[in-house]
């Protein structure tokens, strides 16, 4: 009986404190996130201004090196790469995506449910397990080249893995869900009495897709667009299975900083220009679809 | 809107899609059961792979710290991520609009720069590496996901069920217990079953805050893709897909249920 009245204790003196209430609930969170994500984000964003120790250690000196190291083609490159692949992604999945978005909104409703879970399953599975599975497919003894060969289409193997093709394609497969999920939430809201309406007015299907249809969307363009792109930029799995040493992105930079090359500092520089990226994307993003809203569309 | 037939483009289109989605995971599936080791070619049904699978100590050894560290980590980040999801739908507070925004970097931030900043950061507080790290950095990436799942069964919830509790007399505490709780259950299960999947599939964040004898099952395939396609992979990757499909559906299941 005890327990009950400190429990009754202890709810009185919360019951008289509603933002110690709040905060009481909430603090498991703020306390997680704060010291196991922020915290090390903080950690990271210092070692990039330090110099590199020996033995993958660091000198607790001040240095803009590791940013300035940019300017060298090599690294240049590798950016310049990262913003092609994870732009091309993020047109590809759009076009593919639309119409797709376009056709589960306008199925029946109980085919509809399957056909969007069907979407959301590979959402949540392995992205790993699954670009493995185009390794199957590309790879010079694999499934493809040996289909092509049955067919006496080719004699030699083409190389198809370890190319940037390879990595744009593992890409599209790993965030269609991403791109598709957000556009169909848009599309479905769609109120087709305005099509109705263009079409009525004598707008042909394309003008009428164009104007009418695309806008109503922007939002879900907009956000399947951020879901693809800002993966995409970040991507290591995707691009060491399937493209190799010879189509290093970002994401591999960084990798190999923390992995054989034992320049840390270096990493956490890549890392942070990484992350820069990603959070200019995410604020133009906000600003461009409009607050709070565009947040919900996202999720 | 004449897009339903089954005849019209779109719907081939859409159909090619769906065949794209899951094309490749068929072929695993498929190779998986073959007796051939290295040709493509189909040359029987074999559970070889599999057998050799759990004869093999090192896979059992990743499959018990792959579980040990999924279970865990949803537990804490279930209970974590259900406290914050109940204390953003129950009060208000100044702030409130950053703190949803910090919620969702975890989600928008790559996973390779999670990783890297958790091992500098373990690293300079002289923390060894291990399966202690790892279930740090799961339930840190899984609160949000948590969050967002019992927040949408929260916003589907009968508020008026809360009222009356209070209004006959049960104080703050009984009324999240007795009526919150038992409501918003399937969206809690959920959201525990798909920690559960996040957590086990992790592989990038895993990749750097494992430490020696702290593998676990992705990495174990990871380090085994390295040395090349084989048989063995197809069958581990085949059993992960199984259990991660066999999770979402009954967690989709359980979203769907009306409150």
């Amino acid at each position: 009986m005890e327990n009950t009245g400190l429990r009754k204790r202890i709810l009185k003196f919360f019951n008289r404190h509603e933002n110690l209430r709040s905060f009481g609930v909430l603090s498991p969170c703020i306390f997680w996130i704060g010291i196991f994500f922020l915290l090390p984000l903080l950690f990271m964003a210092t070692y990039s201004f330090l110099e590199r120790g020996l033995y993958g250690g660091v000198n607790w000196l001040f240095t803009w090196e590791n940013y300035t190291r940019f300017v060298d083609p090599l690294y240049l490159k590798i950016l310049l790469r990262t913003f092609r692949i994870s732009f091309l992604t993020t047109v590809i999945l759009l076009i593919v995506g639309y119409p797709m978005a376009y056709r589960i909104a306008r199925a029946d409703k109980r085919w509809r449910n399957i056909l969007l879970f069907l979407v959301i399953l590979p959402f949540w599975t392995s992205d790993l397990i699954r670009t493995y599975a185009w390794m199957l497919i590309l790879r010079d003894t694999g499934l493809l080249n040996g289909l092509l060969k049955y067919l006496h289409i080719i004699r030699e193997p083409l190389s198809l893995l370890y190319t940037e093709g390879a990595i744009l394609l593992g890409l599209a497969y790993v965030y269609l869900p991403f791109m598709v999920l957000p556009l169909y939430a848009s599309i479905e809201k769609l109120d087709t009495s305005l099509l109705e309406a263009a079409e009525d007015l004598g707008a042909t299907p394309f003008w009428r897709f164009l104007k009418v249809t695309v806008p109503l969307t922007k939002s879900g363009i907009l956000a399947g667009s951020l879901l693809v792109f800002i993966p995409s930029v970040g991507v290591f799995v995707v691009s060491d299975l399937l493209g190799g040493a010879k189509a290093m992105m970002i994401g591999n930079l960084v990798q190999l900083q923390f992995g054989p090359a034992r320049n840390w500092p270096f990493g956490s520089a890549a890392s942070f220009i990484l992350m820069t990226i990603v959070l200019l994307a995410v604020f133009g993003y906000l600003k461009f679809a409009g607050g709070k809203e565009a947040l919900e569309e996202v999720r | 809107m004449k897009v339903r037939g089954f005849f019209q483009p779109l719907t081939w289109f859409t159909g090619a899609c769906y065949l794209f989605l899951y094309l490749p995971i068929c072929v695993l599936v498929a190779f998986s059961f073959n007796t051939s080791r290295f040709s493509v070619v189909w040359r029987g049904f074999t559970w070889e792979w599999y057998i050799k699978l759990i004869q093999d100590p090192l896979v059992l050894d990743a499959l018990k710290n792959s579980l040990i560290v999924a279970v865990v980590a949803m537990i804490l980040s279930t209970i974590i991520g259900t406290l914050t999801a109940y204390g953003l739908y129950r009060y208000r507070f100044r702030g409130k609009t950053v703190f949803d925004g910090i919620l969702f970097l975890p989600i928008v931030t790559p996973e390779i720069v999670v990783g890297i900043s958790l091992v500098i950061f373990f690293v300079l507080i002289h923390v060894n590496l291990g399966l202690k790290t790892i279930i740090i950095a799961h339930v840190a990436f899984d609160i949000p996901f948590v969050m967002l799942i019992v927040r949408a069964r929260l916003q589907g919830m009968d508020r008026t069920l809360e009222e009356a509790a209070m209004d006959l007399g049960a104080d703050e505490w009984t009324t999240f217990f007795k009526v919150t709780i038992p409501q918003l259950l399937p969206g809690i299960i959920a959201a525990a079953l798909l920690a559960f999947t996040l957590s086990f599939d992790d592989f990038v964040i895993t990749f750097f805050v494992a430490g020696v004898g702290s593998t676990t099952l992705p990495l174990k395939i990871y380090s085994m893709v390295r040395l090349g396609v084989s048989p063995k992979i197809n069958a581990l990757s085949a059993l992960i897909v199984s259990v991660s499909i066999i999770l979402i559906t009954i967690a989709d299941r359980l979203q769907r249920k009306s409150v």
